[in-house]
This record gives C-alpha cells, sequence and structure tokens, in this order.
C-alpha cells in the first residue's frame, strides 16, 4: 500500500471517530437533569418544535447509554493500536513476536496441529499394518481417513462403484500385501486398458467375449468362444497372461474370478473390449503424508482380512 | 407555544393519491414477497418442491426473487408511502415535483414486475442484493433520482423552521441508497441481459458489500426510522423522548454504518486492515442504533396504558424491541472470533429476519395501519380485532423463524467446527444439512404464521377502503382530528403544558 493510500485511510478513520466525540460530548453538555428526574417528564423542556403535532422533549443522552458509547470508542481505539486496522500500519509487536496477521495466525495453527497429530500418527506409523489392522482406536482413526478422502469413489462401505474397485474383497487389481497398498494410495494408479474396436472388429470382440466368459466360468456360446481363444492369445494373454488370470504388476484384472470393474453382462464386456478403459486412482502423497497413509492402507488391509479389528 | 391545531386551518392540499398507491402497494407485494419466502423455506424442507415448475421453480432462482420483493418491493412501497406522508405532513407542504411523483410510483412498479419476470428466467448480475441487470439498473437510477427529487423538493417547500428528525433519516437514506445503487452496478454490458461488474477480485466483493450492508443500514435502518420518527410520537400521542439524543444517534449511524461492510467478508481474502475496520467500526455502531430504540421506546413513557388498546401501538413498540434486538446481535456477529462460528449459517439468516420481520416489517404494518383509515377519510381500519390477531400472527411467526435459526445455525457452527483428535472432521456436511431439518420445518411455520397475518392485514385493508360512504363521512383534510379519534387516544398534546 502506498504511503498516500495508506494516509488516506488513516485520516478518513480518525477524523470520522474524532467528529464522533465531538458530536457525543457536545450533545453531552446539555446534559442538565440528572438521571433520577427522567420519569417526571413536566421537569423536561422540548426544543419548542412542533411537526404535525410531534413535539420533541430535550432529555438527556441516557447515562449508561452514552457511558457504553465512550466503551466502544475506546475499544475500538485500542485494537486499531494492537491489530493492523489504519492503513499500512502493522499493528503492535510484543517482545520476539511480531504483529498479528492473519497468515501468521494461520501459520501458527498449523504448525501446532502438525504437532499434535504427528504425535498420534507417529507411535502408529512404526507398527507393521498387519499388526496395526488390529489395532481398534487406529482402525478408528483409519476409518475417518477412508470416509474423509476416499468413500466419495469406493463407498463409504468401501464396496466399490463401477469403475471404482471394491476392497473389501480378496480381489485385488495392483496387489493387497501391505507393501502394494500403501504404493497404491502413495503413488496412485493409471490403468490403461486398450480400444480394441478398430483392431479387431465387432466379430472378434463378441467372440472374445464368449471365451472370456467362458474362462470366468460363465455361460457362453461354445462356438464363438472357441474362435475367441486364439484372438485372446494373440492380442490379450499379453496382459491379462494366457490363462486370463491377470497380472498385477500392470494392473491388469483376473478375468477368471467373475469379478468385474465395469460389469460383467456381455454388452458391457464388448463395450470395455471396443472403446477400452482407464481407470485412475489419484496419488495422495502430497495430501496426507506417509504417517496418515500408513494408517489408511491398514485400514484398506483390514477391509479384506475377517481376522482384523475393523 | 405554537400548536399544529392553530396551523391547521390553512393546511395546504396534501398529495396523498401516490401515497394510498404506494401503500396498497406495499401490502400487495408483501404478500407476494413472503408468500415466495414460504415457498423457497419449503424447498429446504422437501427439496421436490424445487421441481415444480422447473428451471424456473429453483432455489437459486426464486432466493433473489424473494429477497428482492421484500426488501425493494414491500419495504420500498412502504418507505415511498410513508416518506411522502410524512415529508408533507411535518413540513406542512404539498408534495414537489410535477408529473415527477406518478413517475416515482409508476416507475418503480415497473422496476419491481421486471424483477418478477427476470429473476426467475436467470438474468442476474449474480450481486446479492443487487442481482437485476443493468437495464432495470438505470431505469432505478432515474426513478431514485425523481423521488429524491420530490422529496428534497417538498423539504424545500416546507412552512415549518426546522426539518423534522423523521426526514433527516428519510433524507440520508436517499441520498446513500442512490450513491449505493450506482457504485455498486457500474458494470460493463455485454448483451441487452448480460452485464460483468466494473470490479474486479477482492475489490469488487468488498465494493458489494460495502452495498450490502449499507442496503441493509440505510434501505433498510435509516429509511424505517424516519417511520418510526413520525409514527410512533404520533400513534402514542407523546412528544419523542430526545431531541439530543436524535441528534446524536443521527449523525453517529449513518457515518459508521459506511464503514461496517467489511464485516461480511471476514477471513477472506480481503486485507487485514480492511476486516479490522470493519470490525471495530461494527462494534461501535451498537450505541447509535440503540439509540433509536431508546427514542422510540421511551416516548412511550406515559402512555404505556395505551398498549392494552391500541394493536397498532404494539406493532410499533414490538418492531422497537427487535431493532435493538439485532442491532446488538449484529456487532457481535461482526467480531472476529465470534464470525468465526456463525459465517455461512443460517444464524445469519435468523440474524436477518429478527430485523426484517420484527423490525421491518412491524414497523411498515404498524404505519400503514396508522395511515390507511387516515388515507380514506375512515373513522378507523375496518376491524381492530383483525389487527390484534395480525400483531400475534406476526410476533409468534417472527419467534418462531428467528429462534429456529438461531438453533440451526450455532449447531451447525459447532458441527463443521468439531474435529476429531487425528485432526479430520467429526461430521460431514451432509449430517449437518439432516441434523437441520427439524429447524427449516419450524421456520416454515413461523413463515406461514407471518404470511397469513398479511392476508387478514389485505382483507382488513379491502373493508377498510370499501366501507359505505355513511361512515366514511370525515373529510380527509381534516385528520387530524381523526386519528386522535381513531387510535382512541387523547389529544396529542394533551399532558403538555
Amino acid at each position: 500500500m502506498s504511503n498516500v493510500w495508506s494516509l488516506w485511510i488513516v485520516v478518513l478513520t480518525i477524523t470520522n471517530i474524532v467528529l464522533l466525540l465531538w458530536v457525543l460530548l457536545a450533545n453531552r453538555k446539555q446534559a442538565v437533569v440528572e438521571d433520577d428526574q427522567h420519569d417526571s417528564h413536566d421537569e423536561v423542556k422540548t426544543t419548542g418544535h412542533v411537526y404535525d403535532g410531534i413535539e420533541e422533549y430535550n432529555n438527556p443522552l441516557p447515562r449508561w447509554w452514552f457511558y457504553m458509547f465512550i466503551g466502544t470508542i475506546i475499544y475500538a481505539a485500542g485494537y486499531l493500536i494492537v491489530y493492523p486496522g489504519m492503513g499500512a500500519y502493522q499493528g503492535l509487536s510484543f517482545g520476539k513476536n511480531k504483529a498479528w496477521t492473519s497468515a501468521s495466525q494461520l501459520q501458527a495453527e498449523q504448525v501446532q496441529a502438525q504437532v499434535q497429530y504427528e504425535t498420534t500418527f507417529g507411535e502408529f506409523a512404526k507398527t507393521p499394518i498387519p499388526e496395526l489392522a488390529n489395532n481398534v482406536d487406529a482402525m478408528k482413526m483409519g476409518s475417518r481417513l477412508f470416509l474423509n478422502n476416499c468413500a466419495v469413489c469406493h463407498g463409504a462401505d468401501a464396496s466399490g462403484n463401477p469403475g471404482y474397485p471394491n476392497l473389501t474383497d480378496k480381489d485385488w487389481l495392483y496387489g493387497g500385501s501391505p507393501e502394494r497398498i500403501k504404493e497404491t494410495i502413495t503413488l496412485g494408479r493409471k490403468a490403461m486398458m486398450p480400444a480394441w474396436g478398430a483392431a479387431l472388429g465387432e466379430t472378434n470382440i463378441a467372440n472374445v467375449v464368449e471365451f472370456v466368459l467362458k474362462r470366468a466360468g460363465r455361460e457362453h456360446d461354445k462356438t464363438k468362444a472357441l474362435l475367441g481363444e486364439p484372438v485372446f492369445a494373440k492380442n490379450c494373454a499379453v496382459c491379462h497372461g494366457a490363462d486370463g488370470k491377470g497380472n498385477q504388476q500392470v494392473g491388469a484384472p483376473n478375468l477368471t474370478d467373475d469379478v468385474w470393474l465395469y460389469g460383467g453382462e456381455p454388452q458391457e464386456l464388448r463395450q470395455t473390449l471396443r472403446n477400452g478403459r482407464n481407470g485412475v486412482m489419484p496419488a495422495h502423497e502430497q495430501m496426507l503424508k506417509p504417517e496418515r497413509i500408513h494408517l489408511l492402507a491398514a485400514y484398506v488391509y483390514s477391509l479384506s482380512h475377517e481376522d482384523a479389528a475393523q | 407555544m405554537a400548536s399544529h391545531v392553530t396551523v391547521a386551518g390553512d393546511l395546504p392540499v396534501y398529495d396523498f393519491d401516490v401515497v394510498r398507491k404506494f401503500t396498497i402497494m406495499a401490502v400487495v407485494w408483501g404478500i407476494v414477497g413472503m408468500a415466495v419466502g414460504v415457498l423457497i423455506a419449503s424447498q429446504l424442507v422437501w427439496p421436490e418442491m424445487n421441481d415444480l415448475f422447473q428451471p424456473y421453480s429453483h432455489f437459486g432462482r426464486l432466493r433473489p426473487l424473494h429477497t428482492n420483493a421484500v426488501i425493494f418491493a414491500f419495504g420500498g412501497c412502504a418507505l415511498f408511502a410513508s416518506s411522502y406522508y410524512v415529508v408533507q405532513r411535518t413540513c406542512q407542504a404539498a408534495l414537489f415535483g410535477g408529473w415527477l411523483i406518478p413517475f416515482t410510483f409508476w416507475g418503480w412498479q415497473l422496476v419491481i414486475v421486471l424483477a418478477a419476470i427476470t429473476l426467475p428466467l436467470g438474468y442476474t448480475s449474480a450481486k446479492e442484493y443487487a442481482e437485476l441487470e443493468w437495464p432495470i439498473d438505470i431505469l432505478i437510477t432515474f426513478v431514485w433520482v425523481s423521488y429524491a427529487i420530490v422529496f428534497f423538493g417538498t423539504i424545500v417547500k416546507r412552512r415549518t423552521a426546522h426539518i423534522y428528525v423523521a426526514n433527516w433519516f428519510y433524507g440520508a437514506f436517499i441520498i446513500t441508497v442512490a450513491v449505493l445503487h450506482v457504485v455498486n452496478s457500474a458494470a460493463v454490458p455485454v448483451t441487452f441481459w448480460k452485464s460483468y461488474s466494473a470490479y474486479a477480485g477482492a475489490a469488487d466483493a468488498m465494493v458489494q458489500w460495502w452495498y450490502g450492508h449499507n442496503a441493509v443500514g440505510f434501505f433498510l435502518t435509516a429509511g424505517f426510522l424516519g417511520m418510526m420518527y413520525y409514527f410512533v410520537p404520533k400513534q402514542a400521542g407523546r412528544p419523542v423522548y430526545s431531541y439530543q439524543l436524535s441528534i446524536v444517534h443521527f449523525w453517529a449511524l449513518i457515518s459508521m454504518y459506511i464503514w461496517a461492510g467489511s464485516h461480511h467478508l471476514l477471513y477472506s481474502a480481503l486485507p487485514d486492515w480492511t476486516q479490522s475496520l470493519g470490525m471495530v467500526m461494527s462494534l461501535i455502531l451498537l450505541a447509535p442504533s440503540w439509540g433509536g430504540m431508546i427514542n422510540g421506546i421511551m416516548t412511550l413513557s406515559g402512555a404505556w396504558h395505551k398498549l392494552r388498546t391500541d394493536p397498532t401501538l404494539r406493532f410499533l413498540v414490538v418492531s422497537l424491541s427487535f431493532y435493538g434486538m439485532s442491532t446488538f446481535e449484529g456487532p457481535m456477529m461482526a467480531i472476529k472470533t465470534v464470525n468465526a462460528m456463525s459465517h455461512d449459517t443460517d444464524w445469519t439468516i435468523g440474524h436477518v429476519h429478527s430485523g426484517a420481520l420484527g423490525w421491518v416489517a412491524m414497523i411498515s404494518i404498524g404505519a400503514i395501519y396508522h395511515m390507511l383509515p387516515l388515507l380514506y377519510g375512515r373513522q378507523s381500519m375496518f376491524s381492530v380485532k383483525f389487527i390484534n390477531i395480525h400483531f400475534w400472527l406476526a410476533s409468534i411467526g417472527t419467534v418462531l423463524y428467528v429462534c429456529a435459526m438461531w438453533v440451526n445455525g450455532i449447531m451447525q457452527g459447532l458441527m463443521w467446527r468439531a474435529f476429531n483428535q487425528d485432526g479430520t472432521l467429526t461430521y460431514s456436511f451432509i449430517e449437518s444439512v439432516q441434523a437441520s431439518h427439524a429447524g427449516y420445518l419450524v421456520r416454515l411455520i413461523g413463515g406461514i404464521f407471518f404470511l397469513s397475518g398479511m392476508l387478514l392485514m389485505a382483507y382488513n385493508m379491502y373493508r377498510t377502503i370499501n366501507q359505505p360512504a355513511n361512515q366514511a363521512a370525515v373529510e380527509a383534510s381534516d385528520q387530524d382530528r381523526l386519528h386522535a379519534s381513531a387510535v382512541g387516544s387523547q389529544n396529542v398534546l394533551g399532558g403538555l403544558s
């Protein structure tokens, strides 16, 4: 703020408050009637003006009101000395503490919260995940972290939504070991099922889908499945494996367990093949920090381990 | 001592035609605005009510319609009516301005109708209480300048030596609203129904809330204090309590309100110094605001017994109590640490309605019940009993409304700031919405109470205006004696030496 603007604010503020005090005190001088006489209005004179039959008494300012007014002005003056308000004036600094700013208040609160929460999370961070999954208190906190950060996609009960995996079953796209879960939360995942519509054509897509249904142990068209098998071996086995059991290193789903991220109806599977799928799990490294991710991973781990406390 | 009785013989013929028109429209728009209020209150209880006539019936479009209708249509018409009435009678001069006088009426009605059409259609400048798009803003400016010419022209023409305190407040309201409206509505038009604010970022927010809070301070406070300073002493038949207090609280009120807008933007991107100034000036505002309440309520000393028989006076006195309550609440909510909890909660809605229903609407209703029989040369309102029923409907409605919002607001504030020991939020937002449901229902019931009172008022008004001629034998120009008998009071100068 330039000095001119700062001066403008200071002068306006002080002038207004001084004028206010002047009006208040100037009218106080006429307060000749004591408070205890207020009730007998015959003692009080009117101003002598009459407007449409309305007259005006000239009662003095009520004393309590006068002092309340003065009190608020004193408070305001004090506040404007201690805190920033008068243009570029920063407010008072006490000893080592610099003058108050809203930014410094926020920072101080964040530091305090950091210390408080890190003590809480720090202890848990030292405990291995399978053990932590049995700690009831830790899992309560884990569940709140989950509700605040994960439930919007995976659901409050973690049972997933179309496109968002169920975390309570034993089926893992990228692995269900404590380390792999942590890695998934920390760095996120980007799945890439390519679109095969142009490369394979509708006939081949229909045949491959029947073959996949056969592998999953579902009802299928035997002729088409037979025709689909070589197409699968040539195009799909690279990621999903010759046996169709998937590859957790690249996040290629197991196609034999009848668990379907984007729906298991034949038309849904054909849709997946035709247009591909690009699932994204966002990275939480910056948002949650390692201690919370450790706790969250333990909670997610506990969801598919019935022996763990929840 | 000069008395109005001695000059009554050569009083000018007052222009009451425009006052009658504005008075009737105040009641009509009051019903419309409050009915929309009841509808949007029901949408918060039952969200399906949004789907009545989508997208026009959506809360987001009807809420500005509600606020514009009650503030500018109902409140505006009540202010036009009462200021035209008061300025003539206290200046003993007929209105100045010729064709400008009917223009202010028809122009203002046109503004209201245009608002009622464009807001549901989704045309908005997105500035709260200033949603209307630029062509309507220009029309408002013309009407408002005409209003100023009529009002101040009449003051210039006055036959009294001094200017009565009611006219100070009306005058401050007219001048300041003109400045606020022109500055805040400055915009760059893109098409006929679309414009962008002339300001950007935090400066735009500051200009908006400088306007927004002074819409409260001048439109809803100074204007209605003008109303109070005429109708309370007139209806009570007592002199105003303290001329000195009038002077001090007038200058304090109008100079302090201008600073207070930034308390709407505490803990925002606004610079710290602006927030501090807004907070301390809001605190200083407590005493000037209470000055008006004291002057009104103390005017009744020596006439308290009239409250037993005069429901119109009850409206006026209870409105002052609500004024005192909400002007205490306001400075408290402007304190940063209180605002940290109250901000964005229903407490704010409760605070506004404590002022809007309790103060603005009740004082207007009292003033209209005072004026109507006089404007139409009737002995009294068609039914004083109905006024009394209306009083209770309005009081109960306001109390239900305000209490429900207090409970909801404080509960929401506490829920939103509740943390677990691990730093996570204890409640999700939707949990606070679910917990507010009961309060929303109570608020709706309060609103229905208030609206039904207004409907009763409309019926009472209709019957008063259409009373058989033999009951309306008294000439309208002889209103002072008429008024004294209408309210059952003694000579308005009774008890004075």
